[in-house]
């Protein structure tokens, strides 16, 4: 018998340095976000969300999965995508972890790398928004909402018409999008902003199968470190 | 003294959520500040943005910062989601290396550049810390009169930035409104989240938060809960017959921004706090204070 065929602990997939590595880059993008390092396992995150009973991996179970080189596992996840972004975790976390940060990371990783979503309507719903900020330059709501169902299923907006109306009693009902003035010139920032995100992109992959644990977080570009 | 502020109202305050926008600016009017709505502001880029594109939604949202630079003046933002977003924005630029040099060449293309000096602030912050207590309570016409009054902060105004108010316990809100003659209770849940978004994401999970809200207000006999945040507001009023539906439960409770409340209290004229955009009867002792202060 050899264990050849085992994969070794420490020892990743190809697709899991790739993920690492777009994840470890928008780390790198968070004020203090190599802090993940820090983690303690204490499972203070998990205790202060007041959604992570309808996860499907915790909040710390997340870092402990990331730490074992499980990436795939997280991409998988709805956890991710459930995430409301209250920052109850990030301002409870005892080693100073930006826990939200680390979320919007892991959504921007499976987006880049186009990881199948376990709750696609959330990825859904910030494309249409993107999508309505860069067509008017304001949310419209109205426009966000109708597109949203005829995306997720139409039927469901039938139940918005009781809304609607009160909305229109109340004269809180905008029927139609207004474009701001600038539109173009806001149009011009987003596309060089979109120029210079493409600009820092990643390098090349330089695949090294050890890397797993806080390693790559020293060294961003997963280049080995002498002497290991 | 008139303070002159840079207004960013935001994209829920232009019309779904009117109240909020119409008695923000009734309020510091009446407490002698002046608000200059931003020219052309766009989309802050909310949370949405902010998690998934970061060079794109940096740029987007300094936009506004650098049309308030020009301008001279600290932003009011009465939005939690923009006021954090916005504050956000400031330290991201200040704290990665490059990012300010990047958001500002692409902010070249509109014509524009930031350099970094415009502070975000919340109605709030400065109605508590630089107004007063004190001076608000001098300007109150109508005493709230024992008024059961639920302060629900949500997230976003308090967290992450360690800001104006504690980010476990804040009591700014408790404050004002012990100031206006209310009767603040005992709300634990006022830094819970609704779930904002989630209630178009995940349904089932943000009705379960909110009537969380709904039934620790009611339980501390609450006849009013008052909001800091468009979209608490939307989640805690437009849902509620749904929520009701669903648990099979009775709520009844009106939900008020903070301002429209505390413009009864200044006795400024009802119809100019947007309170008939309410979904929910304000009820007997709302109604009739509101109507005192119009008369």
């Amino acid at each position: 018998m050899t264990h050849t065929t085992i994969p070794l602990p420490g020892v990743m997939t190809h697709s899991e340095a790739e993920l690492r590595q777009v994840f470890l880059r928008q780390v790198e993008d968070i004020p203090a976000g190599e802090r993940i390092k820090r983690c303690i396992q204490c499972g203070t995150c998990t205790g202060s969300c007041p959604v992570s009973y309808a996860m499907d991996i915790s909040p710390r179970q997340l870092i402990a999965l990331f730490r074992a080189g499980e990436m795939e596992a997280i991409m998988k996840s709805r956890t991710i995508w459930i995430c409301a972004s209250c920052y109850a975790c990030t301002t409870r976390c005892p080693s100073g972890i930006k826990v939200t940060d680390i979320m919007y990371a892991l959504k921007r990783t499976a987006m880049e790398k186009h990881r199948k979503s376990s709750a696609p309507q959330v990825q859904i719903l910030a494309n249409l928004f993107i999508d309505n900020l860069r067509s008017y330059g304001r949310l419209h709501e109205g426009t966000l909402i109708r597109k949203y169902y005829a995306r997720t299923g139409v039927t469901k907006l039938l139940g918005f018409v009781p809304l609607v109306m009160k909305m229109y009693r109340t004269k809180r009902l905008a029927l139609f999008p207004k474009k701001i003035k600038a539109y173009q010139s806001l149009s011009r920032i987003v596309k060089k902003a979109q120029e210079i995100e493409m600009r820092e992109a990643p390098e090349p992959l330089l695949y090294s199968p050890e890397y797993v644990g806080y390693k790559g977080l020293d060294n961003l570009t997963l280049e080995p470190r002498k002497g290991e | 003294m008139t303070v002159k502020y840079a207004y960013y109202p935001g994209c829920s305050l232009e019309k779904t959520q009117r109240g909020y926008d119409e008695s923000v600016r009734e309020v510091f009017k009446a407490l002698g500040q002046e608000l200059i709505e931003i020219e052309d502001w766009n989309c802050c880029g909310a949370t949405v943005y902010m998690s998934v594109k970061e060079t794109v939604s940096l740029a987007v949202s300094a936009r506004n910062l650098a049309l308030a630079e020009k301008m001279g003046l600290e932003i009011l933002a009465p939005c939690s989601s923009c006021f954090t977003v916005l504050t956000k924005t400031n330290r991201v630029l200040r704290e990665i290396p490059g990012m300010h040099q990047d958001v500002n060449e692409a902010l070249a293309e509109g014509g524009l550049t930031y350099g970094g000096t415009t502070r975000v602030r919340h109605p709030l912050d400065i109605l508590m810390n630089d107004i007063g207590l004190e001076t608000v309570r001098k300007r109150i016409r109508r005493n709230l009169n024992g008024l059961k009054i639920a302060p629900y902060y949500g997230c976003q105004i308090v967290r992450p930035e360690k800001g104006f108010d504690d980010r476990e316990d804040p009591v700014l809100l408790d404050r004002l409104f012990r100031g206006c003659g209310g009767d603040v209770v005992y709300f634990p849940l006022k830094v819970r989240c609704c779930g904002g978004m989630l209630m178009t994401t995940f349904e089932e999970t943000a009705l379960k938060l909110n009537r969380e809200l709904l039934q620790c207000a009611q339980a501390n006999g609450a006849e009013v809960i008052v909001t800091t945040c468009p979209l608490c507001h939307f989640n805690l009023e437009a849902y509620q017959g749904k929520i009701n539906r669903r648990f099979g439960t009775d709520f009844d409770m009106p939900i008020l921004y903070f301002t429209q409340l505390l413009g009864i209290a200044l006795g400024l004229a009802a119809g100019s706090l947007g309170l008939d955009s309410s979904f929910i009867p304000l009820g007997g002792k709302i109604t009739s204070l509101a109507e005192a202060a119009y008369a």
